[in-house]
């Protein structure tokens, strides 16, 4: 074990950025057209990058998997964007917002990277609006905003429910502008399979072009890696389906060490899962917890007459409901962070209060929002005699304005009028907090080799506050990544074109066609979904939001057991030289297998709760989460070893000199 | 519920295809419309034949990406949706139902139902875009107040996922609806008019060059669009394009 060097800047946290960019390496105009610069992933964090260096005149080469750049899952992003603006004049600020990450994290956040996304926070708004981004406004023209988790300020922009969507087209159009003019060149429906690495550098990466199945040599001074976070590792997340660990893995593999895998988050407003079939799971925004009100029964009785179809959530009295989240938490109430709010419906399901037939759903509902936000209407209209009827008229018309599309896409997916009853919803995998480890550069433990987005573990401690995802892509992307890797591109300038007919480039490709060759050769009789379902199953009963030693020993054993099993057993149909999806699956699910182990050991070894990482044996008398400071109050890093030997830990331990450690509380 | 499906099955671009029966048994109507799709690979793979080829990713309608052309409508039968928003409710047991790819010459058939878009990314890269750099020292976002009415016209344009199901619906393949739906989002906006004349030029140029049909008004487009996205884009595209075409330097 080594302690790893996280090369904060020196001086008072406001200063370290400023200070920093002064001070760091700059490569001239010239010379930057002599660098390559390659960025896998093209989210918001590898949209924003890729086209923030090719506008400096960095050469970039942008690689997805999907069909157009367009689609990364940032696209997916309903809420919002947090920003330190103040346009509420409700107290906001650099050091409240800085505040409320380190807070929401549990702690366990590098104090100097939350400080910097803070600061630059405002930025992205200024840019995203330069560049036509259609966020919601208010009558005076001016940008709207909302409230999120864990926070007492309105610091969220939004555009409607869509707002990854309009970021990621903003980031997307950026890019459109350096392709159109050369200095982007777009490999869509590419994979990167491998990282190509000379003299310890990372100097290249192998992909393989999903259309022809050809594999392909790229050489270039840095790469980037933006490929998101492995939520996917569940089988069933919100994410999509594409979205997979592979890029990040296969740089771990060759150096990169890997940060607290077991950080994840699952986001409490899903809709519960409904059979066997099911592909994934579908969030519901945490902006609706901004107007609707979580419950259960306060009786059994009324639990069970719901799921036997005898009483409807609407028959229930005011009396006869516990606003579990109200009565738990009074000064946050519904508004509690994300690992709070899952564990407390969790609880309560637990308990035998879930409220429909899987016993795991627990009600959001609109009602009262609905009728708060009719009479005001009806003042508004001069309807003074608005009878009930037409109050909840007005109300549902405002809360569609709000929500239209959320509403809709509940509706569409569980044929119930979302305006009339209340949603049902479950927790279910959002997001992952751990991620590749980087330095307050951002770049990885392999010379060269960067990770920004999800993809990275830095800003969010255990548990990442709503609407913070969409602004650490975009800060890296945009503000903090295209400063600091001039810092080390500023010694290649003499390094010239890297080549790809070398002996480590031949290496790399071949042990990538032995892979994918592999796999198309083995002939076993069980599908790659067969798999992926199983290690799923794994992960979500014995790694998932509650976790306890005896648990974890077991999901280690078992998902050994199935690697194992996938490496003699897996089927994967058609040729390795061709368009074939479920070559590109059974690649990916090894890397997640693998990961999946990782992930319960790192579970295991940190014997503390925080954010989202729950271990049973730690908890206060009321079940929050315990953390132990003495003994936890530091980054896990994981060194890969091979796969039959035990990963090394490395520790960064973090140090709070501008906020107190506290036990924290919504209470 | 059972279903007999007739599933288009393509090896790849230059090869012919032609329609494949399946049947399937044990489908739920609450499966989504992948879902089933997915049990049917399933089945395939298990029976020894190739899983059919499809587009999807974000399963919940907002990537773009899944596009089937399903009983003779993109998306299938419901309104509003996606194909992997689309529910087996709504179809019946016994049902026969003909799953085919987005046809249109501007997008060539890369295998089974997937089809080559990369159309719509090229107009995009002719000026679907506000030329702006990165920058920390942009003016306040809030300097320039933008009307209510057209930041929300601007975010119903902005919308468009860039599935392609209004070129698959339109009986002359036309991307008007799409194209449109691009320059009425920036013409709306304050920061989209500075460039809003060269915009509109090299967008539509690039729209014909790619091969993709007339519009002919016939609105086909808008009632398939996932999004439903207005055909008032449309007009307000024909009066940009007019506009620049006569006042333009260009």
């Amino acid at each position: 074990m080594t302690a790893l060097d996280s090369k904060i800047p020196e001086g008072p946290i406001k200063e370290k950025w400023t200070n920093h960019k002064n001070k760091i390496n700059v490569v001239n105009p010239a010379n930057k057209r002599l660098i390559d610069v390659i960025v896998v992933g093209t989210g918001l964090a590898g949209a924003s990058a890729s086209a923030s260096l090719a506008e400096m005149g960095y050469n970039v080469k942008a690689f997805c998997f999907q069909d157009t750049p367009r689609r990364a899952h940032s696209i997916a992003a309903q809420g919002g964007i947090n920003a330190a603006k103040n346009y509420q004049n409700d107290g906001d600020s650099v050091y409240r917002l800085f505040y409320d990450t380190v807070k929401g994290g549990d702690y366990r956040a590098r104090e100097a990277n939350v400080y910097r996304l803070a600061e630059v926070s405002a930025n992205i708004i200024d840019q995203c609006v330069a560049q036509g981004v259609p966020f919601a406004r208010d009558y005076g023209g001016l940008l709207d905003n909302r409230s999120f988790g864990g926070v007492l300020v309105s610091r969220t922009f939004y555009a409607k429910g869509q707002t990854g969507q309009q970021l990621l087209l903003g980031a997307y159009s950026a890019m459109n502008r350096q392709i159109g003019k050369g200095k982007i060149q777009m490999y869509s429906r590419h994979e990167m399979l491998e990282l190509v690495k000379i003299n310890g550098k990372a100097r290249g990466i192998i992909a393989r072009n999903l259309i022809t199945g050809e594999l392909e040599r790229h050489s270039a001074h840095a790469v980037v890696i933006a490929s998101g976070g492995y939520g996917n590792v569940f089988f069933l997340s919100t994410n999509a389906m594409g979205s997979n660990v592979t890029a990040a893995w296969r740089i771990h593999k060759k150096g990169a060490f890997f940060a607290n895998p077991c950080y994840t988050q699952i986001h409490p407003t899903c809709i519960p899962r409904s059979g066997d079939y099911q592909s994934k799971l579908t969030l519901m925004s945490e902006s609706l917890r901004n107007d609707g009100r979580i419950w259960v029964p306060k009786n059994k009785e009324d639990v069970i007459d719901i799921r036997e179809g005898k009483k409807k959530p609407t028959d229930l009295s005011e009396e006869e409901r516990d606003y579990y989240l109200e009565r738990r938490y009074p000064a946050f109430g519904n508004l509690v962070p994300r690992d709070v709010a899952s564990r407390a419906a969790k609880e309560r399901c637990d308990a035998g209060f879930g409220v429909n037939e899987t016993g795991e759903a627990v009600y959001l509902d609109f009602a009262s929002a609905i009728f708060r936000y009719g009479k005001e209407k009806a003042t508004i209209n001069n309807e003074r005699e608005a009878s009930k009827e037409r109050i909840i008229e007005l109300g549902e018309e405002v809360i569609k304005a709000k929500y239209g599309n959320l509403f809709q896409m509940y509706w569409k997916i569980t044929d119930e009028n979302p305006y009339k009853t209340p949603m049902m919803i479950y927790p279910a995998v959002h997001y992952t907090m751990g991620g590749v480890w980087v330095d307050y550069n951002l770049m990885t433990t392999i010379p060269g080799c960067y990770a920004a987005g999800e993809a990275n573990f830095s800003d969010h401690g255990a548990n990442r506050l709503g609407a913070s995802a969409l602004m650490q892509g975009l800060a890296d992307g945009y503000f903090v990544l295209p400063y600091t890797i001039g810092d080390y591109l500023a010694d290649d300038i003499r390094t010239g074109k890297i080549p790809v007919e070398t002996k480590e480039f031949e290496e790399a490709e071949a042990g990538v066609k032995a892979r994918l060759e592999g796999f198309v050769n083995k002939k076993g009789t069980k599908s790659v979904d067969h798999f992926h379902r199983r290690l799923g199953k794994v992960m979500w009963n014995k790694v998932g939001m509650a976790r306890n030693e005896k648990g974890l020993k077991e999901a280690i054993k078992e998902i050994q057991q199935i690697r194992e099993e996938f490496h003699k057993e897996v089927m994967v149909p058609g040729g390795a030289y061709e368009f074939n999806p479920e070559l590109e699956k059974a690649a990916r699910v090894e890397d997640f297998i693998e990961l999946g182990e990782l992930f319960a050991k790192d579970a295991l070894h940190r014997t503390e709760s925080c954010g989202g990482h729950f271990r049973e044996e730690s908890q206060t008398p009321e079940g929050e989460a315990l953390r132990d400071d003495v003994n936890f109050s530091f980054t896990s890093a994981w060194e890969w070893k091979g796969v039959n030997s035990a990963p090394v830990l490395h520790k960064e331990i973090l140090s709070f000199k501008d906020i107190e450690l506290k036990q924290r509380s919504y209470k | 519920m059972k279903l007999k499906l007739k599933v288009w099955r393509q090896k790849n671009r230059k090869e012919k295809g032609k329609l494949e029966t399946y049947s399937l048994d044990n489908v739920s109507e609450h499966m989504s419309f992948l879902e089933m799709m997915d049990v049917l690979n399933e089945q395939l793979i298990n029976d020894g034949v190739e899983p059919v080829a499809f587009d999807h990713d974000c399963r919940e309608g907002i990537c773009g990406m899944c596009s089937m052309y399903i009983n003779g409508q993109p998306h299938g039968p419901d309104r509003g949706v996606t194909t992997c928003q689309l529910h087996m409710r709504k179809f019946n047991d016994g049902d026969t139902i003909y799953i085919e790819p987005f046809r249109a010459k501007g997008f060539p058939i890369v295998k089974d139902l997937v089809v080559d878009r990369g159309a719509f990314d090229r107009i995009q890269r002719a000026g679907g875009f506000i030329s702006v750099n990165t920058s920390g020292n942009t003016q306040d976002a809030n300097l320039t107040p933008v009307p209510k009415k057209d930041a929300d016209k601007a975010f119903d344009a902005a919308t468009c996922i860039g599935c392609g199901a209004c070129v698959a619906s339109c009986k002359n393949a036309s991307a008007m609806l799409f194209v449109s739906a691009k320059v009425s989002q920036y013409s709306l906006l304050p920061q989209g008019k500075v460039e809003a004349k060269r915009r509109v030029l090299n967008m539509v140029e690039q729209m014909d060059k790619e091969g993709f049909g007339n519009c002919t008004n016939t609105g086909a487009c808008h009632v398939e669009c996932p999004k439903e996205i207005s055909l008032e884009n449309i007009a307000r595209m024909n009066r940009e394009f007019l506009k620049a075409s006569i006042t333009s330097e260009k």
